[in-house]
């Protein structure tokens, strides 16, 4: 079995005329969270775009299993990866289980309803993630909570092997940060689903990721272990700025504040 | 199908409803007939050419024509995430009319195998707007949907300008048909018109429904729908063709019918919600029925004279897609 699910080696992209990513490899093991941080407009979310094949990589190439991502077509790319974007500006028509059915697309076959099996693979995704009550509302009633949920449910019933998740948890509450975690901590440990998010949550970050990707101005800064990323030295390179520390006092991990108080 | 959920059964129904209204339209007008007098009548009586060789090619003109705007417009709404984007947005119907103004200002009169001269210019006038609309696009920075949507509206105002130039040049008859063709008509003489358009619009038809579950993951946006596995880039282009094409040949027929395209697809939404599993049916058969009864009172209205369908079309659409929004709350809140 080959031992890695992904392997980005020299991607580069430039938008508008201007670098956003300069030689970025990264490499990712099956079951692996890898967590993206850096500061705003560092490139994270253009690389989670450039593996999903919505932004066009300038040079580099990225191989998923051992067959080169551009090999494969959108539909086949899609049954492999999921892309759950930011939730802002988000707009669906849609009930919350049919906006779960779409992630049934790269199965589906022209002129065709969705298969006894789509339907169940839909209503499992939103037990799991505590929506089949919440099944026929539509997402413009529903939390910012929810509606990150339906996303991850959409994610999940795309069946896909690795999730590619864009600031999961911005925008929410605390109690629901904790359940958004908790979700794909789940799928991350028990299913072996691979993950790599971009966020500016440190803390968790640090709690529930293998291993942390920092860039900065689209090159990579940091590639390591979550817990030497959270040395003072490290965060100030990638963040530019201070940062004081204090240890969670249930596990001594170290958590980051502002180093001032605003 | 359960997917589709309880709006199965009002599709049904509208199905039945529409199917047998357009089996009425027909025999209305100025001269109303029942099915025992037509069938009765000899072959070469007056009313039955009346029947058979205006009435029932022009209702079947007037479905199909309204079944493509229809799609045209549901198309294009879904693929722009824009409410407002009719058949006509990327130019076609733009630079079908300027076909058809050039061909009367030139006092121009040709045919060719039976296709008026018009006809023929308004198709090639829609055909140039399509290319320039797709090349502006591909010419672009980046090739994306906002550059198409710019290029197609940033056309239509420029043809605007120049049907209401050559309007300026034009002495009053011309003048006045020019309006009068913008105002859009549905009068024709047997059924040449009707199977001219009939293999674009079904074509373009099976194209759409072929592209159907692409167009619900394009309705959630183009990140989304690229993140489910959907080649954007193909999808857009081959739909931009079929829906130009098919849009350009009514408006070539027909002239640029409006309201239609815009307000049927919006109309069938908040009947049935905005799966374009059954939206296409829906937006299609209702498209169709809705022009068809537009044109059965365009010409009952004032009999003997008619008035232009494209005036009934926004006349009567408008109220009612109004008192829908009002009555059903849009975006069917649950």
């Amino acid at each position: 079995m080959n031992s890695t699910l992904l392997d980005i080696s020299g991607v580069s992209v430039s938008l508008g005329g201007k670098s956003v990513l300069a030689n970025v490899s990264l490499s990712v093991k099956p079951g692996e969270w890898v967590s993206i941080a850096g500061k705003n407009g560092a490139g994270k979310s253009t690389l989670l775009k450039c593996i999903m094949r919505i932004v066009k990589c300038d040079a580099g190439s990225m191989v998923f299993g051992g067959t080169p991502l551009s090999s494969l077509s959108q539909r086949a790319l899609a049954r492999q990866i999921a892309y759950v974007p930011q939730a802002t500006g988000r707009y669906s028509p849609f009930s919350v289980y049919e906006h779960v059915m779409l992630a049934r697309y790269p199965y589906l076959k022209p002129f065709s309803a969705p298969s006894k099996f789509d339907r169940k693979m839909v209503l499992r995704c939103l037990d799991e993630t505590g929506l089949l009550d919440l099944k026929d509302r539509f997402l413009s009633t529903l939390s910012g909570g929810e509606r990150q949920k339906v996303y991850l449910a959409q994610a999940f019933a795309q069946e896909a092997k690795l999730l590619l998740l864009d600031e999961p948890n911005t925008f929410l509450d605390p109690r629901c940060v904790q359940e958004v975690l908790q979700l794909l901590k789940g799928a991350n440990r028990e299913r072996g689903i691979t993950i790599i998010s971009v966020t500016h949550d440190i803390n968790s970050a640090a709690v529930v990721s293998d291993r942390i990707l920092a860039l900065k101005d689209g090159l990579v800064e940091y590639e390591g272990d979550s817990a030497s990323f959270m040395e003072a030295t490290v965060l100030e390179r990638v963040y530019n700025t201070a940062f004081s520390f204090v240890s969670h006092p249930q596990n001594g991990l170290p958590l980051v504040l502002p180093w001032q108080a605003v | 199908m359960i997917f589709l959920g309880a709006n199965k059964r009002g599709f049904f129904f509208l199905v039945a409803l529409l199917t047998a209204s357009v089996a009425v339209a027909p025999f209305l007008g100025m001269t109303c007939f029942s099915v025992s007098e037509l069938m009765s009548l000899p072959s070469d009586a007056m009313e039955h050419h009346i029947f058979f060789q205006m009435r029932l090619p022009r209702v079947l003109v007037a479905f199909l024509s309204g079944a493509a705007l229809s799609l045209g417009g549901m198309v294009f709404q879904a693929m722009f995430k824009n409410a407002l984007a009719t058949p006509f947005t990327l130019g076609v119907a733009g630079g079908a009319s300027f076909g058809a103004s050039m061909y009367i200002r030139l006092g121009l009169m040709f045919s060719v195998l039976g296709i008026p001269g018009v006809t023929i210019a308004a198709f090639g006038g829609a055909l140039l707007s399509i290319s320039l609309v797709f090349g502006l696009t591909k010419a672009g920075r980046n090739d994306s949907t906002n550059t198409m949507l710019l290029a197609g509206v940033g056309l239509s105002f420029f043809f605007s300008s120049a049907i209401f130039f050559a309007q300026y040049l034009s002495d009053f008859t011309q003048s006045f048909q020019i309006l009068r063709w913008l105002m859009g008509g549905l009068a024709v003489q047997g059924y040449t018109t009707f199977f001219d358009l009939l293999p674009i619009v079904s074509g373009g038809a099976l194209v759409i429904l072929y592209f159907t579950h692409d167009l619900n993951a394009l309705t959630t946006g183009e990140e989304e729908a690229i993140g489910r596995g959907v080649n954007v880039s193909r999808t857009r282009t081959i739909l931009f063709f079929t829906v130009s094409l098919m849009v350009a040949a009514v408006v070539a027929a027909c002239g640029p019918i409006g309201f239609v395209g815009m307000m049927a697809p919006h109309i069938c939404r908040l009947l049935i919600g905005a799966d374009h599993r059954l939206l296409t049916w829906a937006s299609m058969l209702f498209g169709g029925f809705f022009l068809t009864w537009c044109d059965v009172l365009s010409r009952t209205l004032i009999a003997p004279a008619e008035i232009p369908v494209g005036v009934i079309t926004a006349l009567l659409g408008g109220p009612f897609f109004i008192w829908l929004l009002v009555s059903q709350k849009y975006g069917r809140q649950r």
